[in-house]
């Protein structure tokens, strides 16, 4: 009986949330739809583990939806290339519910909790199907759910403050485009070769080795449209207030999980379709992406200082930190798709931490973080003080964290490619960070208010803990990580060369 | 498709620019669907009277995408509503002068 269920393991992944928000939608009870979310992630959890134990066997599984073969049926891959994600996915999800139950009950009308939960599945559901799918029409269909989703949470945000709705409109509208224009490219792909498969598109690209304009159309099309969606820098102006005026917990799943998922088909997309076309490629990453990193870390970096508002400070940070991964997935090798994938991991952790703890804090004073209303919390609340402090020094890069690994591995691939003005300006704007992060610092612990110590709910520092915790043992013990990332490298690159 | 993205860029309305999409997304859609003209084809059904037909693959994706297109519009009227109700405007000037105004 399990076995069935355990055959169908790499469809069950995306389509268990997915069947599940539809239930649990009308629920009117408050603890139920989370009780149940909690059970579908758990059981998510355990298909993802045997997805990771088949992957150990076999090294590829590809799941035809309905037995049609491709490239005429869709396809879901796994492989060495996203199996670490789906796990990570797997993992953070689960605790991110767990810690979001109290949060939400506080934040939107407790009526509302079917709905939140079933918006929160769905994302979860098509976040995970961007993660498996071989198939680029497909991808769009999974593109928009989540966007939907995750609109529709943010604009839960609108009980606490109502540009909570603008901030959702502006990510329907600037979404659509960036999707729209996907699917553009996705149409010019289509009517070159006829297929939309991504393994097949490789075979049928081949045949116009020496380069079709419609094709380097469709391909700009294609990737412009998965930038604006992954947030990369001159078009992520959806994200800031996208991220700092949803609710906590919302903020938590869509800043560690719902960019990451996009970034990761992005380099899927350049290193296995588009590596067929060199020069191309080259082209673009060294005249586009390369400079547009640079750009996103410096001026994300710069703007993160002046804010006062935590949370917008932390999505400014996003998108300092998605540039130093596309910084290192512009690098064209081995090393730099490693860093990249490090990153990504790594940046996962981080980000949920520090929203998980300033989610607390929202939720604890009843109105939004800001600088000022921080004073003397280190001594308030000093459990998930200490846990936002060693997320924080972890964003910045110090020893002992998993963010020190991060920039340990972008350096030492900047420095392979002798990237000499890039290690400088990454060096720079890690200075940076600790110029904006020791602004938190100073107002929790070195103001003079000192107040008294309150309890806090364990329910909801425990998941801080388990992040934070993370931190620590992926800063000391790191190989799990990096050998994930060092095997998504590997099958990228042999793919380059077959 | 142009003219969608136009107004989507320049109208201060916000039902405007989902207006604005909506045209820009069935553009595209249209492009889509003329892809699958194949030159003297029939409609793809069986019969003895063709030998041609046109592609049906991207009707069947687009049909999908209509659904996607109008979950979106949807959506964005439902927001437009709740900004109307909270704000009592849904010009982005209107808005960006009381936002404006609330933060001081």
């Amino acid at each position: 009986m399990f076995n069935i269920f355990l055959d169908d393991a790499a469809a069950l992944v995306v389509v268990l949330p997915l069947l599940i928000s539809a239930i649990i939608a009308f629920m009117p009870s408050k603890i139920w739809p989370w009780i149940i979310s909690l059970v579908t992630l758990v059981l998510h959890l355990v298909l993802s583990l045997h997805l990771l134990k088949e992957i150990s066997i076999s090294g590829l599984i590809v799941y035809e939806f309905g037995n049609w073969e491709p490239p005429w049926g869709i396809s879901f891959k796994i492989d060495g290339v996203n199996i670490g994600l789906q796990l990570l996915f797997s993992i953070f999800v689960l605790i991110s519910t767990f810690y979001s139950r109290k949060i939400f009950l506080s934040e939107i009308d407790s009526g509302d909790s079917g709905k939140a939960y079933s918006l929160w599945l769905l994302a979860i559901g098509s976040l995970n199907g961007i993660i498996l799918t071989n198939d680029i029409f497909n991808l769009f269909v999974f593109l928009e759910i989540s966007a939907l989703a995750s609109i529709s949470l943010i604009a839960l945000g609108a009980g606490q403050n109502r540009k909570a709705l603008l901030a959702a409109f502006n990510y329907l509208i600037i979404g659509a485009i960036g999707a729209t224009f996907y699917v553009i490219g996705v149409g010019f792909a289509y009517a070159m070769t006829g297929t939309l498969n991504m393994n097949d598109l490789v075979i049928q690209l081949a045949q116009y080795s020496d380069g079709q304009l419609a094709i380097f159309a469709g391909m700009s099309f294609m990737l412009i449209g998965l930038m604006v969606k992954a947030a990369i820098f001159p078009v992520h102006i959806w994200l800031p207030p996208a991220y700092s005026y949803a609710p906590s917990a919302v903020s938590t799943l869509l800043a560690a999980l719902a960019t990451k998922t996009i970034l990761y088909f992005f380099v899927r997309l350049l290193y296995e379709v588009f590596i067929i076309y060199p020069s191309y490629l080259s082209l673009f990453l060294d005249f586009v992406l390369y400079p547009l990193s640079l750009l996103a870390i410096f001026i994300g970096t710069l703007i993160a200082i002046y804010q006062d508002d935590i949370k917008k400070l932390l999505a400014f940070s996003s998108i300092a930190q998605i540039g130093y991964i596309t910084l290192a997935f512009s690098l064209k090798d081995h090393s730099g798709i490693t860093s990249g994938f490090i990153h990504i991991f790594n940046h996962a952790l981080i980000k949920g931490g520090l929203f998980m703890a300033v989610g607390y804090f929202a939720i604890l004073q009843k109105d939004r973080v800001t600088l000022t209303s921080l004073k003397g919390f280190g001594y308030k609340y000093p459990i998930t003080s200490f846990a936002l402090l060693i997320c924080g020094l972890s964003l910045i890069g110090l020893p002992l964290t998993n963010g020190f690994i991060s920039k340990l591995y972008l350096f030492q691939a900047l420095y392979t490619n002798q990237m000499y003005f890039s290690i400088a300006l990454v060096a720079v704007s890690s200075a940076l960070a600790v110029a904006y992060f020791w602004k938190i610092v100073e107002q929790m612990w070195f103001s003079e208010i000192k107040l008294k110590t309150e309890k806090e709910d364990a329910y909801i520092y425990l998941p801080i803990w388990i992040i934070t915790f993370s931190i620590i043992v992926f800063g000391i013990y790191s190989s799990p990580i990096i050998e994930f990332s060092n095997l998504s490298a590997d099958y990228l690159i042999s793919g380059y060369q077959n | 498709m142009v003219g969608g993205l136009f107004i989507i860029i320049t109208s201060q309305n916000y039902l405007k620019k989902v207006i604005g999409l909506a045209i820009f997304q069935t553009a595209v859609f249209v492009f889509f669907v003329s892809l699958a003209k194949v030159l003297d084809g029939t409609a793809p059904i069986l019969t003895k009277m063709a030998n041609v037909y046109s592609n049906p693959l991207p009707h069947v994706l687009i049909l999908t995408a209509i659904v996607v297109g109008v979950a979106t519009s949807a959506l964005g009227l439902a927001l437009v509503l709740q900004i109307y109700r909270n704000y009592e405007t849904i010009e982005e000037k209107e808005i960006q002068s009381l936002e404006l105004k609330s933060d001081k």
